[in-house]
């Protein structure tokens, strides 16, 4: 990691900003850019700080970046970005793109996925993915320009891959279904923990209640008034102190969806692989063929049940010369196919290599990131419990004065 | 003319709430005035050709020298409990008794003979008996004893007794005509105060009780999803390996809070839920001794009123005053002296009530 680009600048999504412009259609919408800004880190600065730079991006610039990552590098498992839209929402948080509170998580997102790829140290090196960071005008073009759209797999061939490759790596099979259940898990954990929060909102919200009425009823107590009215406040504060801890809990979230995108980037990988391993056994099988149908012409007998033999024994043989030219154009085939062929291994192999280095750099990361935030969502609840051993205590307290 | 027995030396010490279900023999700080323990237990279903009911066991542990034996064990049904309220009521117009349970709960979920309702009927009607038991006046009631005495043969016999339903409904039909007469004029400040302090109170109290079953349903919500939390993430800890054991320590710990909320739940019904709604009865209670004690004061005033009219029979008329004076003196002062009881038991009902409220928090949120 000495090389890469986090190490050496400061990267940040410092705002959020709503914008109206024109689209690819002339139609006018509602967007929000976002703006990134970076600053060299100087390693031995004199207290001089170097200037920030900054520009504006829009989140389907990101997903632009990420398009073009994914397909010049298949064999890393890219960082996701977060979610287009909210999804997993309990009721007070609203499923608008444009809300608030959804726009600053994530802003916090988009910084989040910059900052992985700086830290990436294949990723982090890629010229696109600086000017991104640098260069707002024509980096769009840029993109473009690479040609990228054009290596861009089929959907269609790499489904195709999936069911009929026949001896993929193990790993990567293994992958592929821990990936699959990754994903399910988090998202019902996702699920469930969207309806325990609303859950929780509602028995602390209506102990508000308790605050109104107890202060209405200390109106007509002599002894007991001032008992009363100061639980109530209490149990005002209760009630209101949910709306921080559900906050706080969100970001939780935010960590666990991160890797439940991150899922779909270690799936991605491995259908790489199985394309790449389809693609090599097809070309295996094509040679094979080739070869035999080599050996049947020059041999003249027919091994295998062929239309071509069948035909010929219908119709007569050819002349010999046809044999001849027919059988060099398949040798020169052949020689090209193992040439490919060899060359296709090879880059099965690298690809395997290299992705499962990338794969292992990646199961740390999601260990420790993981570990990391379950241990913040236990703080979390230590925490508001704490708060309310603290209401409770005070509102035992103003109760016994009754 | 009902009797109205006098107001024997109000009890000095700090009445003791029996607030506690499980163990009835527990007492607060104070000196030991107890002579009379019951307790409402064991219910029973009994079928007969023309009905189905429940009976109680009431079970009576005395040191008193007007009872026969220290011990009695007999067995009751609600009827039972409803004749001995209502015999009450007809004693002491102006005492303040305890609330029954209800005939039934109109909101439909919960069937007449299911094990919630008896249960929480049998707690109610335990209630009841030792709310009488401590109250200084009623706890010597004659028909209180032999509810508590008599053989099944013994109370219907008794209950027979005593003044038949034509005359009761007599009763009933002055009082309406009287009450039909709206406000008192000559009613004293003090019970004007406590009709104000009442109407306020009962819609607050059921304010309160309407607050505490939302919160119990949601608490129950939240138990019901964070059932399903822990297992998920179990599951997880499968496909996993370096992070497993942090994932079971979670899905351990949300199991732990699970069973803290059921604590919690369990803490809300048990204590905090029965107390409200037993105010809630009171408070309807409270509007009906305070109308009683205007129709006594309305009889008395009528018949003023009628000896201002008529000059002649006045020594007739002014022994029935001079009765009837004693007699709205009487149930005032009965009432005065019970409703400062009755706002100390409050007090300290809800005082104790809410505390534990917050206890039970506190245990959950500590564990």
């Amino acid at each position: 990691m000495e090389d890469c680009l986090a190490k050496k600048m400061e990267i940040t999504v410092s705002e959020a900003e709503k914008r109206t412009g024109r689209n690819a259609m002339n139609i006018q919408e509602t967007y929000t850019a976002y703006l990134i800004e970076t600053r060299a880190v100087e390693s031995q600065s004199e207290g001089q700080c170097a200037p920030v730079e900054s520009l504006w991006r829009r989140y389907s610039e990101f997903e632009l970046l990420r398009n073009y990552l994914s397909v010049t590098y298949p064999h890393i498992v890219v960082p996701p970005l977060p979610e287009k839209r909210a999804d997993f929402v309990w009721h007070k948080l609203s499923a608008d793109n444009m809300d608030p509170d959804f726009v600053e998580r994530r802003r916090i997102g988009l910084e989040n996925f910059l900052l992985r790829v700086a830290s990436h140290p294949v990723l982090c090196q890629d010229k696109i993915f600086y000017a991104f960071l640098m260069q707002e005008a024509g980096w769009k073009e840029m993109v473009n320009e690479t040609g990228f759209q054009l290596k861009a797999d089929s959907r269609l061939k790499a489904l195709n891959a999936t069911f009929r490759v026949k001896n993929p790596d193990k790993r990567f099979t293994e992958l592929k279904h821990y990936s699959d259940e990754l994903q399910s898990v988090i998202s019902h954990l996702l699920r469930v923990r969207a309806r325990v929060a609303d859950r929780l909102y509602g028995v602390y919200k209506v102990h508000g209640n308790y605050g109104r009425v107890f202060s209405e009823w200390s109106a007509i107590e002599k002894e007991m008034g001032d008992g009363l009215q100061s639980a109530g406040h209490h149990m005002d504060v209760y009630a209101a102190s949910i709306d921080d801890i559900l906050e706080e809990e969100e970001h939780y979230a935010d960590q666990l969806k991160e890797y439940l995108f991150y899922a779909e980037a270690l799936r991605a990988v491995c259908r790489k692989h199985e394309l790449m391993q389809y693609d090599l056994e097809m070309a295996a099988q094509d040679l094979t063929s080739k070869k035999q149908q080599c050996e049947e012409l020059a041999t003249g007998t027919v091994r295998t049940f062929s239309l071509k033999g069948m035909t010929s024994k219908l119709f007569g043989q050819e002349t010999p010369e046809q044999r001849e030219a027919k059988i060099k154009v398949l040798e020169e085939q052949i020689q090209e196919g193992e040439e490919q062929l060899k060359s296709k291994n090879l880059e099965g192999r690298d690809f395997v290599k290299s992705a499962w280095a990338d794969i292992e750099r990646f199961k740390e990361q999601k260990n420790h990131d993981l570990k990391e935030a379950l241990i913040s969502y236990a703080v979390m609840q230590i925490s508001m419990c704490k708060k309310g051993i603290q209401v409770w205590t005070n509102a035992k307290e103003c109760f016994s004065k009754m | 003319d009902t009797s109205l027995v006098e107001v024997n030396s109000f009890s000095p010490s700090v009445p003791i709430s029996p607030s506690s279900m499980i163990n009835q023999y527990k007492f607060e700080d104070g000196p030991e005035l107890r002579d009379l323990f019951i307790t409402v237990d064991d219910p029973e279903s009994h079928i007969t050709a023309i009905e189905t009911f429940i009976t109680y066991r009431v079970v009576t542990k005395t040191t008193r020298g007007e009872f026969d034996s220290s011990e009695y064990e007999v067995r009751r049904r609600y009827q039972d409990f409803l004749w001995l309220k209502s015999k009450l009521e007809e004693a002491h117009p102006t005492l303040i008794i305890p609330p029954l349970p209800e005939k039934f709960i109109m909101k439909g979920m919960v069937e007449r003979f299911s094990d919630e309702f008896i249960e929480t009927r049998r707690k109610a009607l335990h209630k009841f008996l030792n709310r009488i038991a401590d109250h200084p006046t009623l706890s010597f009631n004659e028909d209180f004893k032999i509810f508590l005495t008599a053989q099944a043969w013994e109370l219907s016999s008794h209950k027979k007794q005593g003044p038949g339903l034509l005359s009761r409904m007599g009763q009933t039909v002055r009082a309406v005509a009287s009450s039909v007469r709206g406000a008192v004029k000559n009613r004293p400040e003090m019970f004007t105060e406590i009709n104000n302090y009442m109407e306020t109170f009962s819609q607050k109290i059921n304010l309160l009780d309407k607050i505490a079953h939302r919160i119990y349903k949601e608490e129950r919500e939240y138990f019901n999803e964070m059932k399903e939390y822990g297992p998920i993430h179990t599951l997880w800890s499968a496909s996993e390996e370096d992070i497993a054991e942090s994932l079971k320590g979670i899905a351990s710990c949300i199991d732990r809070c699970c069973r803290a909320t059921e604590k919690r739940m369990a803490g809300l019904s048990e204590h905090l839920l029965p107390i409200l709604h037993e105010y809630v009865l009171y408070s309807e209670i409270l509007m009906g001794v305070l109308k009683r004690r205007d129709q006594i004061q309305g009889e008395l005033d009528s018949k003023v009123d009628a000896l201002a009219n008529k000059k002649t029979e006045k020594e007739l008329f002014s022994e029935e005053i001079g009765k009837l004076e004693d007699k709205v003196e009487r149930a005032n002062n009965a009432l005065k002296a019970d409703w400062d009881r009755w706002k100390q038991n409050m007090q300290w009902d809800m005082r104790s009530t809410f505390t534990n409220v917050a206890e039970n928090n506190l245990r959950y949120y500590e564990e």
